[in-house]
């Protein structure tokens, strides 16, 4: 069933620009765009576009063929899973075809279990097959639902994974991930590096201080010499919206978004979604593997603050929605984008008083000072007037809501330090859910055919 | 009189040759009609029906073909002296002939800028040696910091006509009050690259639906409108003319054409590529599509077309900006705005202004077609006449095409259809929007000051 489903979407279609289409029923207004912005451009001089769209298509194909028959191969029923998944995914097929004999192995390696499947002597695909072998995650809209529950799903295993007396799985030996952060960041870096080593990737790291970037070497003359020494995935933060993007028409590894500039952050927001998940599991008294993504049709999710330099806010609302949340955003004029125009949020207010006793989910934004965000508002105190979550106001919730935060958090500017101690507010789960949804992110994008044959 | 100095040749002496462009149909600002052209010495020497070829002459095929004025353009970066890695005033000026163009005002934001004669004569020298005419703007403020007004008179005086700080726009309203009051008696107009800085807030793309979605800063609208606004009042106070630089937002356009039906001396020009693209081109995150102006919504494609339909638009000018390759392999905030635009103006303004091809941006609005004439209008005659370089301004470009008058011309093909390569234009730089996409209309033969610079679409040095 789990692979059945998504084969059955047509999320596998060889030709780009399907994807996004497809996808876009999912966000409305998103297809129609993806469609003009085509027709707008035509079709050879876009690279970029078709290496984008390409990708999210990838990924859909991958996410929903290979790697839900993967899961499920490992998690259910074995063989019978897989061979279900062959016959009924269609397109999907051609894109899986190594990745499910292969798949089902790295899942069983990813569980640290032999595999009972005499198949998993893989073949590898032929490099440039249908869909392409590359498969990046620069935005959320390249998962969509499905993806995002795989992802999910995934990650509810490497979490088991880290309990272990050694976190650590072959899934990707002798893979190498590279983390390129043109810009300051100590959690997401260490999480993303820790994730690549439990799973047994060599990680290079590297960042603009003291490298050839400082020294005057493009960005993309750096990232192609990085990639020369072999590698099969970079994971990129950049201050500028669109840099993974572009480092992923730059190379042939994939890519992942650590934060680009205000448009997107990713991983952030899967471990956000796997955060509301475990709660909301907990809470119904169920395992998490039980709970699906159903807990999150419905949910009212506020998101308050800096949404307009936000890229937690964006992944986040792109993510939510596509889930079945109903996203409030909340905040001053000067802290919201300049268009809302195909944005998948119910409503949009000032009144923060007034949205918090319809809470489940209130999700805190930074102030982001450091990005000029500080002069939008006329002053720190001001904004906590309008906009802090106070002890008073964190008493308006009804008593199952659940406060998150992507950090770091400035206590007293916008969460009250009282409020940020409070049992509702789940920042450090957020944290530790952190390197087991990255795991789960560079497994489906690198746990390729040939990695793990022998676990 | 003021006592000015002749101003030194801006073009290579006249080529002493024979030339017959045949079969064409002769367009200009008199009218259409079947005509071959006699070229000698420089100068047009017989516009009729069938002209028997002179021995030693060299015949241009116009079959199919329009023969026009050589197209004129305001607007065009040559990126010498200073960035020669980029352009330089030949490789540009090949370029220029290869798009028609007969004539190009070299934009002054060099390095160093055209803000003194010593620069000004520099690049004019470059440009007489180059493959057309070049005529250089001057800049409006010392280093086009917008602090103090650069020496208008001493520009004046080599020439200089067109005065900008293009690339930013004057943001301090008192200093252009002074520069328009000053220009007034200089005789010169002023152009302004229109952009209120701290509106701007140093956004990448146009800020909209896409800026939004793509987490990119964005420049409103209302940075442009705000200081064409500005500016109006001014030429209001100051009765000085104005030209507008690349108008690019519908309710830029809207503030000119009531200026203009108000009887004021002001002008505007747009570029190709905000006839043609829209924001959404931002989608992948090239920067071969940062530009400033930015590329704006469809509603605004449109409006700039209309605009070009009923008068409020006086022309079509490149911006051609080349940059080189590794300045545009850079993340959005880092690479230089800027495209390419000589070699594909005419087929780009063909397609989004007589054609309404509905391909090329656009929001799906009826837009009122410009006849063929009306194009080339808005590339030649009507340009030059901005720049002082037509016939009454005591230059040589513009037409009409008539015995008697200086031999720059263009042969236009309306219906040839190719496909941009970057590698083959001339421009030093690849940086072409256009790059991997087909165009129909091209440039058969250009005749500079009597020399056919490009036969068959090729440069002939």
């Amino acid at each position: 069933m789990v692979a059945a489903g998504p084969g059955a979407s047509g999320g596998a279609s060889p030709e780009p620009g399907a994807g996004v289409t497809a996808r876009g029923a999912g966000r409305s207004g998103t297809g129609a765009r993806g469609a003009r912005a085509r027709e707008a451009s035509g079709a050879a001089a876009r690279v970029g576009a078709a290496e984008r769209s390409g990708a999210a298509a990838r990924v859909g194909a991958a996410e929903q063929s290979g790697a839900a028959a993967r899961v499920g191969a490992a998690e259910r029923s074995g063989a019978a899973a897989r061979v279900g998944a062959a016959e009924r995914s269609g397109a999907a097929a051609r894109v899986g075809a190594a990745e499910r004999s292969g798949g089902s192995s790295q899942a069983d390696a990813a569980s640290g279990q032999d595999s009972d499947d005499g198949g998993s002597q893989s073949v590898p695909a032929p490099p440039g097959g249908p869909g392409g072998r590359r498969r990046h995650l620069l935005s959320i809209d390249d998962l969509g639902a499905e993806g995002i529950a795989t992802v999910l799903r995934l990650s509810d295993r490497f979490v088991e994974v880290a309990r272990r007396p050694i976190p650590k799985v072959p899934a990707l030996r002798g893979r190498t991930v590279a983390s390129v952060f043109a810009e300051s960041s100590t959690r997401t870096r260490l999480s993303f590096e820790t994730a690549a080593r439990r799973l047994s990737a060599d990680v290079i790291s590297f960042s603009p201080a003291g490298s050839s970037l400082a020294k005057g070497e493009s960005l993309r003359d750096t990232v192609q010499t990085v990639a020369a020494m072999g590698v099969d995935c970079f994971v990129v933060r950049h201050g500028c919206a669109g840099v993974p993007a572009q480092v992923a028409g730059w190379t042939g590894a994939s890519v992942v978004n650590a934060g680009d500039g205000w448009h997107e952050h990713p991983t952030q927001a899967l471990l956000d979604c796997a955060t509301i998940r475990q709660v909301l599991a907990e809470r119904d008294g169920m395992a998490v593997d039980d709970v699906g993504v159903d807990g999150f049709v419905g949910l009212r999710v506020a998101i308050v603050g800096d949404v307009a330099h936000s890229r937690v806010a964006r992944s986040g609302i792109l993510a939510l929605a596509a889930l079945g949340a109903r996203v409030t955003l909340v905040a001053p004029g000067s802290l919201l984008p300049p268009s809302l125009v195909g944005w998948p949020v119910e409503a949009v207010t000032a009144d923060l008083d007034d949205v918090l006793p319809e809470t489940d989910v209130c999700y805190v934004l930074r102030l982001q000072t450091e990005r000029g965000a500080g002069a939008f508002v006329p002053s720190p105190r001001e904004y906590t007037a309008g906009f802090g979550l106070t002890a008073r106001r964190a008493a308006l919730l009804p008593d199952h809501a659940m406060v998150l935060h992507p950090g770091p958090m400035v206590r007293g500017v916008e969460i009250a330090a009282d409020v940020a101690d409070l049992p509702r507010t789940v920042v450090l789960r957020q944290v530790a859910n952190g390197v087991a949804v990255r795991m789960a992110v560079l497994f489906l994008l690198l746990g390729a055919e040939e990695a793990t044959a022998d676990a | 009189m003021p006592d000015r100095p002749p101003a030194p040749a801006g073009a290579a002496a006249p080529w002493p040759g024979t030339v017959v462009i045949r079969g064409g149909t002769v367009v200009d600002e008199t009218g259409t009609r079947q005509a071959d052209v006699l070229v000698r010495d420089g100068r047009v020497v017989a516009v009729e029906k069938r002209i028997t070829i002179p021995g030693g002459a060299t015949v241009l095929d116009a079959g199919g073909c329009l023969v026009a004025p050589g197209l004129v353009d305001l607007h065009a970066h040559l990126r010498q002296p200073g960035a020669e890695e980029a352009e330089t005033v030949e490789s540009a000026s090949r370029a220029a002939v290869l798009g028609g163009f007969t004539a190009v005002v070299a934009m002054p934001n060099t390095d160093p800028p055209v803000d003194n004669a010593a620069v000004a004569l520099e690049v004019l020298a470059l440009g007489a040696a180059s493959l057309c005419r070049v005529a250089v703007a001057g800049a409006i403020t010392v280093g086009r910091a917008g602090e103090r007004l650069a020496p208008m008179g001493e520009l004046a005086a080599l020439g200089v006509r067109l005065f900008t700080d293009d690339g930013a726009g004057v943001q301090d309203g008192g200093l252009m009050r002074r520069a328009l009051d000053y220009a007034r008696g200089l005789g010169v107009t002023l152009a302004q690259h229109c952009e209120d800085r701290a509106i701007a807030a140093g956004g990448l793309m146009h800020e909209g639906e896409w800026s939004a979605r793509l987490g990119l800063p964005g420049v409103p609208a209302a940075a442009e409108e705000a200081m064409v606004a500005r500016d109006i009042a001014l030429v209001a106070a100051t009765g000085a003319p104005m030209h507008f630089l690349h108008l690019s937002c519908a309710g830029s356009l809207s503030l000119v054409a009531a200026a203009k039906a108000a009887g004021m001396p002001v002008t505007a020009e747009v570029a190709p590529h905000h006839l043609a693209l829209t924001d959404a081109e931002l989608a992948a995150y090239d920067p071969l599509f940062k530009v400033n102006p930015p590329l704006r919504s469809a509603a605004d494609v449109a409006a700039v077309r209309r605009a070009c339909a009923t008068g409020t638009v006086d022309a079509v000018a490149t911006d051609h900006a080349p940059h080189a390759a590794n300045t545009k392999e850079a993340p959005l905030d880092e690479a230089p705005p800027g495209m390419l635009g000589l070699q594909t103006a005419w087929p780009v303004a063909l397609a989004a202004l007589h054609r309404g091809d509905p391909g090329l941006g656009a929001d799906g609005e009826a837009v009122p077609a410009l006849s063929v004439a009306d194009v080339i209008g808005l590339l030649s005659w009507r340009p030059a006449r901005i720049a002082g370089l037509d016939r009454a301004g005591g230059g040589d470009q513009g037409g009409p095409v008539a015995a008697g008058e200086p031999a720059n011309l263009c042969v236009l093909d309306p219906a040839h259809t190719w496909t941009v390569e970057a590698g083959a234009l001339a421009s030093r730089s690849g940086n072409s929007p256009w790059r991997g996409r087909t165009l129909t209309g091209s440039v058969r033969h250009t005749v500079v000051a009597g020399e056919p610079v490009v036969i068959g679409g090729e440069a002939q040095r």
